[in-house]
């Protein structure tokens, strides 16, 4: 299958297959009016199969999303059709709004203003907690 | 801007730094009556409460100063949707330090992030309650004269107790604590603490259901309510708040140096004959809570530099 290469633009790639979608939905990319494509169950020697997310801009991408939803995943920013750069992902020790408290008795359901804060509490077992209640986060993915 | 959230927002030297100013302030109560003069304590409650927005109060009198108070979500801003952010900002500006109680988990953290005075959470939600395990932590000190080396039993609801999780967490930073977890299998700590704090910090424990066969082991019992607050099904309340009542009997196999104590309001788990025990501790519990807020209120009043 081929899909063509970008001029500048983002490749998020080696994403572990099955995850795409979630970067996806999670990282707007609906919002965005330029071309994208999710390719699903792509063969690759080190992980047997991933997925890759092209996108043909040059927008800003929220890295600490990319991070909580699959830390192995790397990023290339490609400038005139080359590589201009390549980003190694790691676990964000904080995520602002990307997901939401499920406590009914934590502050944030209330102060609707507040950003939703997590913080990575336990990086062996990829724990995050709100830093409001300490409520464990229900993981997503 | 220091504020106290949580116990552990204080190191075990800070711990022992304010217990022994506490026990100076018992031991010579006129050393300290002026030290906060002209000074003003902000109580934010918006939450029900006797005891702890009491204690504030006296204890900020107690070192001369005053206070202004709002003592229900009614009679405030709240009432009308203003955010716990803007009512801290607003009141920055006529006090010099603030005790909060809030039905909401974090809201003392919102406060003290937006506040520019120093904040203390008085409680949030079923949270944390630091200045409750302050007044914990002396009546242990007081009865028994250190803080190591020792088995404490916490009964009653260890789920929803907040208490019961600072004490935890504040008493597994000291050597050679065990700790006895007695209640009923609904009301049982929550895993998360048993993971994060006994078994992190390798402290034993057993957990039972059985109130008199661990008896002759403890030098502490600390007994809880089961609060009708934190159910959102009132039939569960209603099937467990019965589960330990502790009477006469069952202290027969108890330590002759034995500490009870309970952060009250007591119900009915433990019956009005243990009072004139020598071994019921709180009512000493609910002083040492005020000295620890006068020795905390100093502490957090010199490091803003109020004082």
């Amino acid at each position: 299958m081929n899909i063509d290469s970008i001029q500048n633009g983002i490749v998020i790639d080696h994403i572990t297959a099955g995850k795409g979608m979630k970067l996806y939905d999670l990282l707007n990319l609906d919002e965005l009016d330029c071309s994208i494509a999710i390719i699903k169950n792509v063969q690759s020697k080190k992980m047997g199969r991933k997925d890759i997310i092209k996108i043909d801009a040059d927008i800003p991408v929220n890295i600490d999303v990319i991070g909580y939803i699959d830390p192995g995943a790397t990023v290339n920013i490609i400038k005139n059709g080359e590589r201009a750069e390549k980003m190694n992902i790691r676990m964000p020790s904080m995520l602002t709004n990307v997901i939401r408290c499920k406590n009914p008795r934590c502050i944030t359901t209330t102060e609707q203003e507040l950003d939703h804060v997590f913080k990575l509490t336990d990086k062996e077992n990829k724990v995050y907690r709100c830093i409001y209640c300490e409520t464990k986060e229900e993981r997503i993915i | 801007m220091r504020s106290v959230l949580d116990i552990v927002d204080l190191s075990v030297q800070e711990l022992e730094e304010l217990m022994q100013t506490a026990c100076d302030i018992i031991d010579n109560p006129e050393k300290y009556q002026e030290a906060c003069r002209h000074k003003k304590l902000a109580t934010l409650f918006f939450e029900p409460s006797t005891r702890t927005r009491l204690s504030f109060e006296a204890a900020m009198y107690e070192l001369g100063g005053n206070v202004i108070s709002v003592s229900s979500a009614g009679a405030s801003s709240a009432a009308k949707g203003e955010s716990v952010a803007d009512t801290a900002k607003t009141v920055s500006c006529y006090a010099d330090i603030i005790a909060m109680r809030h039905p909401k988990e974090g809201a003392a953290l919102v406060a003290s992030r937006a506040a520019s005075i120093p904040v203390i959470n008085a409680g949030d939600g079923g949270h944390n309650h630091p200045t409750q395990t302050l007044a914990d932590l002396l009546t242990i000190y007081r009865e028994r004269g250190d803080m190591n080396n020792m088995t404490i039993g916490l009964c009653g609801d260890l789920k929803f107790g907040r208490t019961v999780h600072s004490l935890i967490n504040a008493m597994s930073r000291y050597e050679g604590i065990k700790f006895v977890l007695i209640s009923p299998e609904e009301l049982k700590v929550p895993s998360y603490v048993k993971k994060d704090v006994l078994k992190k910090k390798r402290i034993p424990y057993v957990q039972t259901t059985d109130l008199e066969g661990a008896m002759p082991d403890l030098d502490i019992l600390y007994m809880t309510r089961v609060q009708r607050e934190r159910f959102f099904n009132e039939e569960d309340y209603l099937r467990l708040k019965d589960s330990y009542i502790l009477t006469p009997e069952k202290l027969r196999n108890a330590k002759k140096d034995l500490a009870i104590m309970h952060p009250l309001p007591r119900v009915n788990e433990i019956s009005v004959a243990i009072d004139s025990d020598p071994r019921a501790c709180y009512f000493k519990q609910v002083a040492n809570g005020k000295y620890m807020r006068m020795a905390l209120i100093l502490k957090l009043l010199k490091e803003a530099g109020t004082i």
